[in-house]
């Protein structure tokens, strides 16, 4: 930011700018650099490297890090993006209970945009539908309060980032007695799904750059397995730019080393055991599901959670009739191929024509933070760029 | 005072007695500041904005919620806003209409303090209001006071503005920090519980505007980066023009209140509303005079150049990273929806 002409602007965000200093990313870049050509030597192909979070994906366009990179470095966009990987029927449900009388229905704002088969919780909202968007459950358990002569249903979704917040709200929305507050609960488990992303067939990844957030709350030990069992470096990232840059140098030469670890990048917030605290309330709360929907990927055994039986008053599956309708992708949508690294967003038949921000089809052009999104809304100069220099 | 009720009531819009004491004891006297004319419409002399002159004409409609922000209120942005628009025509502003709808049960005190505050930016802006128009509707048919204003001014025929394509040799210019209009609603707001000492850029902008002209009489552009914010308005600007823009990123004013706020939310200051600062497209050997004019007024202090043009990627808007990469820049779609993690 503009430091010369007043001290008011730009003055450093403590915690923010230290990780975002271009002359260390620079230094780092060069490593980056002179590493990756000493791995290309033993190499016939590039080194595919997945980021599993939507944050990250978020990060690495805004700051344009995947321009500053070796070309032999790809990054592959994973399937970390909560509000993407929502399936048709799931926003279907949110529109029937979003419609029925008495109902406030909250939600994260960026949900509220995602297209069921009948349109979109905004869509709702604009045909009178009381859906409200908050940016906690504690928000949503306060309108409950405030209102209690409505029902109020909050759209539980995330990976365990979000988890703990609602298992919380729950917690003391049963130890207060409140009674006309629920949670549709879609809350997914980041360990599940990447367990079968590497079981896909087909998949060439060679490494991963780890939930940073999740893992807050997880820990690291429970990737461990893709380092023993698949042998892949995975390295656990803080989500600025010189942490995902530090975190390709690591994985970078573990491969040089011929090495397959878990390490911790973002050891300053993330701890081997996670939050016991967290993690206590998250076992009282929910239960896991035999298997979860997924957008673009589809059915994932044991990657979705429902409200445990204990919570059974809170649940709004059991408090509202719901039908819980499986839809199928469109069939042109090749989400399930950009989120396994085997195809690039703008490589699918439909992006940036049928498939945009605006009129998202795909799952990964819904929320900012999914690929296609992400490619659309900071890659497009890019596009312009080669087909000049073509 | 007007009503033992202390609030608007149907009956102050049916053009009986009761509304005849509104608009004489409150809007009038409030309003005027001798220039209103009691007939149905004002009418004036030709000569004041004829010989080497052109009329500029324009309206709007403002609906801020909440009404009152730091650094403003409902009242000031209606006047404002549409001041600024004459003033991004290069226009001075001479005569100013005022709608009100009003919600019934809005209170009286309310109306006056939102008035007196129209009064007192109609001054700041050297803009008379002369005519306008009051209706009431019932509860629910709109949220508490929208506010229509349309603005006369008078502005130079020989004036270059929107005359000259832009070119590889403009630079983009700034008048001062970016984002605080949207901060300070948001935080008002209150549903995010943020805090934040960000005001509002509220302000009239004709003085700077003439400034920049007299300093820069080839300035290709000048518009106020409202709704959609400086990147939305730069996006405008190269649209059709076979030419795309880059932005300097190290070169951005934002405050830090606006950089933490876009921080927590996950919104970029180049995305959020102003109601003061303005973009401009000056000629780059114009570029230092046109500053140096600018600074001069303290508001804007921070004005600086932010970008230029290429013809590398016609229609779009590219970012110069601090890192040194480029990306594409967006304009936003729909509303702005924070995102969850």
């Amino acid at each position: 930011m503009n430091t010369e002409v007043d001290a008011e602007m730009g003055n450093t965000l403590k915690y923010i700018d230290e990780f975002r200093e271009p002359t260390l990313a620079r230094a780092l870049l060069q490593q980056i650099h002179r590493d990756s050509d000493a791995l290309m030597a033993l190499r016939t192909r590039p080194l595919q490297i997945m980021e599993v979070c939507g944050g990250h994906t978020h990060s690495i366009f805004r700051f344009g890090l995947h321009e500053l990179l070796p070309d032999a470095i790809e990054l592959v966009h994973g399937p970390g993006c909560p509000v993407c990987v929502l399936p048709k029927g799931v926003i279907d449900d949110c529109l029937i209970l979003a419609n029925t009388p008495g109902v406030i229905f909250t939600s994260f704002g960026d949900a509220l945009r995602v297209p069921g088969s009948q349109g979109s919780l905004l869509n709702a909202r604009a045909k009178g539908a009381d859906v409200r968007a908050v940016y906690s459950p504690a928000d949503a358990l306060a309108i409950a309060r405030d209102n209690p002569e409505r029902e109020v249903v909050f759209f539980g979704l995330g990976f365990e980032t979000t988890l703990p917040a609602t298992a919380v709200t729950l917690q003391d929305a049963k130890r207060d007695g409140i009674n006309n507050f629920s949670v549709f609960c879609n809350h997914i488990t980041i360990v599940a799904t990447i367990k079968a992303i590497l079981d896909s067939p087909g998949l060439r990844l060679d490494g991963f750059i780890g939930p940073g957030h999740a893992s807050m709350i997880i820990g690291t030990q429970v990737f461990d397995f893709v380092p023993s069992r698949y042998r892949l470096p995975f390295v656990v990232t803080g989500f600025e730019p010189l942490d995902i840059l530090q975190s390709v140098h690591m994985i970078v030469r573990q491969h040089l080393h011929g090495q397959a670890r878990l390490e911790n990048q973002y050891a300053r917030v993330v701890r081997e055991n996670g939050n016991t605290q967290a993690l206590q309330a998250i076992g009282e709360v929910f239960t896991l599901r035999d298997f979860f929907e997924w957008r673009g990927l589809g059915s994932i055994d044991h990657s979705g959670l429902a409200i445990a039986e204990a919570y059974a008053g809170f649940d709004a599956e059991r408090r509202f009739a719901l039908r819980k309708a499986s839809i199928a992708d469109p069939s042109a949508c090749q989400c399930g191929e950009v989120l396994k690294g085997a195809i690039k967003p703008y490589d699918c038949k439909v992006f940036g024509k049928q498939c945009t921000p605006q009129q998202p089809m795909g799952a990964l052009m819904v929320s900012s933070e999914g690929a296609c999104a992400a490619y659309y809304q900071y890659g497009q100069y890019r596009k312009h760029k080669q087909v000049e220099h073509a | 005072m007007l009503d033992s009720i202390g609030v608007v009531t149907l009956s102050h819009g049916a053009g009986g007695r009761d509304m005849r004491r509104l608009l004489d004891t409150l809007i009038l006297p409030t309003l005027s500041n001798g220039q209103h004319q009691s007939s149905d419409a004002a009418s004036f002399d030709w000569q004041q904005v004829a010989g080497d002159q052109r009329l500029v004409f324009t309206s709007d409609s403002f609906t801020v919620s909440p009404r009152h922000f730091p650094g403003g209120d409902l009242g000031s942005l209606a006047v404002y806003g549409t001041v600024n628009d004459l003033a991004t025509a290069g226009a001075t502003p001479l005569y100013l209409s005022c709608s009100l709808i009003i919600e019934e049960g809005l209170p009286l005190e309310e109306l006056q303090y939102l008035l007196t505050s129209m009064r007192r930016a109609a001054d700041a802006s050297d803009i008379a209001i002369v005519t306008g128009d009051t209706k009431v509707v019932p509860r629910g048919g709109v949220d508490g006071l929208f506010i229509n204003t349309a603005g006369i001014g008078a502005a130079a025929r020989e004036l270059q503005l929107g005359k000259t394509p832009i070119s590889e040799q403009d630079r983009i210019i700034v008048s001062g920090p970016m984002g605080d209009h949207g901060v300070a609603i948001l935080c008002a707001r209150g549903d995010l519980k943020l805090e934040s000492s960000v005001e509002s850029d509220c302000r009239p902008i004709h003085l700077y505007s003439r400034a920049l002209l007299d300093a820069c009489p080839e300035t290709r552009v000048i518009r106020d980066a409202t709704r959609g914010g400086v990147a939305t308005v730069i996006s405008e600007i190269v649209q059709g023009s076979g030419l795309g823009a880059w932005l300097d990123e190290s070169s951005l004013p934002v405050r830090q209140g606006v950089r933490s706020a876009c921080e927590l939310l996950g919104f970029d200051p180049l995305w959020l509303a102003n109601e003061g600062t303005f973009v401009a497209v000056v000629p780059e050997r114009d570029c230092e005079s046109a500053l140096k004019a600018l600074r001069a007024f303290p508001a804007c202090k921070n004005a600086c150049a932010i970008g230029g043009f290429s013809p590398h990627y016609p229609d779009n808007v590219a970012l110069r990273t601090r890192f040194g990469g480029e990306r594409s820049l967006d304009v936003p779609s729909g509303e702005l929806l924070p995102r969850i993690c």
